[in-house]
């Protein structure tokens, strides 16, 4: 027990350094990607929304690999050792969230930045696309976990992640030979082709910046989704105890002791 | 009984239920020819428009319809708890879903036997490729769709929304086939493009995911 609540200081320690950590990063990066990193020559000032769009992309994909990997240990833990497998579906929820998050952000920014360069908001080119339906996949992710009746709900999860995971280079692969099939004629100059060295401290304080706050909010979102794991364990031993009036007629209820 | 007596034995109960019932290609059958119908309001059926557009609405329409069907492929099994008998049976989970597809396949490709010339007639439609290519298109994105629609039709069995779940499901995951099926006929219709590449994804996509839904069919029927 003493242990336990060492553990779970220390972990909030952590948690409050890191969390601090992140806002300064957050803040260098900020202050580089705003005033000191050089004006784009063609796009302008709007080119610096390039710092948010393009870390938002990777963490978008590296996201999913962890919801992955979680699933895929959930699914061999689910009959061999049941507490391993709560923790895996609590790391494939909370970075199936995380991922919905980034890659929101990779699309609004993303569509901010079109408005102002290409003049329109969307065009169906295989990127957008991609991105889009990652997105669309994690969402229905998420939804079905909210749609399933509780308790069942991890191991259909799981399975739609494997599938996901499985449809994403299919898909990856499928749209691009679809749009360089059909070039469509709106996308004229790269964002990312020929950065320039000056602009690369920016870049790289806001990769790691959002990265810090990506692990950040995914280990804050598992300490709640295991939170409320025990919660509900709790609440079916209460309920089952209830059903069983005499079972402990003969001492204390053992609620306590649940773990 | 092996495995392949165990595919057999589930397909002909099916086949069995479908042919004394025939709730499921009738009623597919009635909802393609509405949606047919109805698609030609929203354009011009004329003869140079709709070669372009009706590889993907024919898709469409099958997508449309059989997902309508596929969520009912597993009611016949919950009633009087068949399928916690199943669940016990000593055959693999795998021949059970494999039997299910089959027999969801055959209804399908009945509905497309019917449909291909009502298309045609309505749609003033002729290939201008190799329509012979179709005949290897059709059933092997009819099995796209049938065999992902019936393995997450299975996972709509426990959850609140059914109906709603496997659209939500099905038509993200199927997005590489549907692209594929619809590339591959638009361009076997107006021989504008080769269908080889899309036929290729197909193929790959069907293996990949045929195998995934065999492996993970187990864990699926059993999940608590």
């Amino acid at each position: 027990m003493q242990s336990a609540v060492q553990s779970k200081r220390s972990g909030l320690i952590l948690g409050a350094v890191w969390l601090a950590l992140t806002l300064v990063v957050l803040v260098i990066g900020f202050r580089e990607a705003i005033f000191i990193s050089p004006t784009d020559a063609q796009q302008g000032d709007v080119g610096r929304i390039f710092y948010w769009h393009v870390p938002s992309a990777m963490l978008g994909l590296v996201f999913p690999y962890v919801n992955f990997i979680a699933s895929i240990a959930f699914l061999y833990y689910s009959r061999r050792d049941p507490i391993a497998a709560l923790k895996a579906d609590a790391w494939a929820i909370s970075a199936a969230e995380v991922s919905v998050v980034f890659a929101t952000i990779c699309l609004a920014t993303g569509m901010l930045w079109g408005k102002a360069v290409w003049g329109i908001w969307w065009t169906w080119d295989w990127r957008l696309t991609s991105e889009l339906l990652l997105w669309l996949l994690y969402v229905a992710y998420l939804m079905t976990r909210r749609l399933s009746t509780t308790g069942q709900t991890s191991t259909v999860g799981a399975i739609i992640s494997v599938f996901a995971a499985l449809d994403v280079p299919l898909v990856y692969f499928s749209i691009r030979w679809f749009r360089t099939q059909h070039p469509s004629p709106v996308f004229g100059g790269d964002a990312d082709s020929g950065l320039d060295a000056s602009m690369y401290p920016a870049f790289l304080w806001n990769v790691l910046a959002w990265l810090m706050w990506g692990v950040f909010i995914l280990a804050f979102r598992i300490a709640l989704e295991q939170r409320r794991q025990r919660q509900e364990q709790l609440e079916g031993l209460r309920s089952l105890e209830g059903d069983m009036p005499n079972f402990n007629l003969g001492g204390e209820p053992e609620r306590g002791n649940a773990f | 009984m092996n495995f392949y007596g165990h595919v057999m034995a589930h397909l002909r109960k099916d086949l069995r239920l479908e042919w004394r019932s025939r709730d499921s290609i009738t009623g597919m059958l009635f909802f393609s020819l509405l949606v047919v119908v109805v698609f030609s309001f929203a354009f011009d059926p004329t003869a140079a428009v709709s070669r372009q557009i009706a590889g993907g609405i024919l898709w469409m329409v099958l997508l449309f319809a059989s997902t309508q069907t596929l969520n009912q492929a597993w009611n016949r099994e919950q009633r009087n708890n068949v399928l916690d008998a199943q669940r016990m049976a000593p055959s693999s989970a795998a021949a059970l879903f494999l039997g299910k597809s089959l027999a969801n396949m055959i209804f399908v490709t009945a509905v497309e036997l019917v449909l291909a010339p009502l298309f045609t007639v309505f749609y003033n439609l002729h290939a201008l490729g190799q329509g012979w290519l179709l005949l290897v298109v059709m059933p092997l994105g009819t099995w796209a769709l049938v065999a992902n629609g019936t393995f997450f039709a299975a996972l709509g069995l426990r959850t609140r929304n059914r109906e709603l779940m496997l659209p939500l499901v099905l038509f993200p995951i199927s997005i590489p086939a549907l692209l594929a099926m619809m590339q591959a006929t638009t361009g076997i219709l107006t021989g504008e493009s080769e269908p080889d590449l899309w036929i290729r994804v197909l193929v790959v996509y069907d293996v990949v995911f045929t195998t995934a839904c065999l492996l993970l069919f187990e864990t699926l029927l059993n999940a608590e």
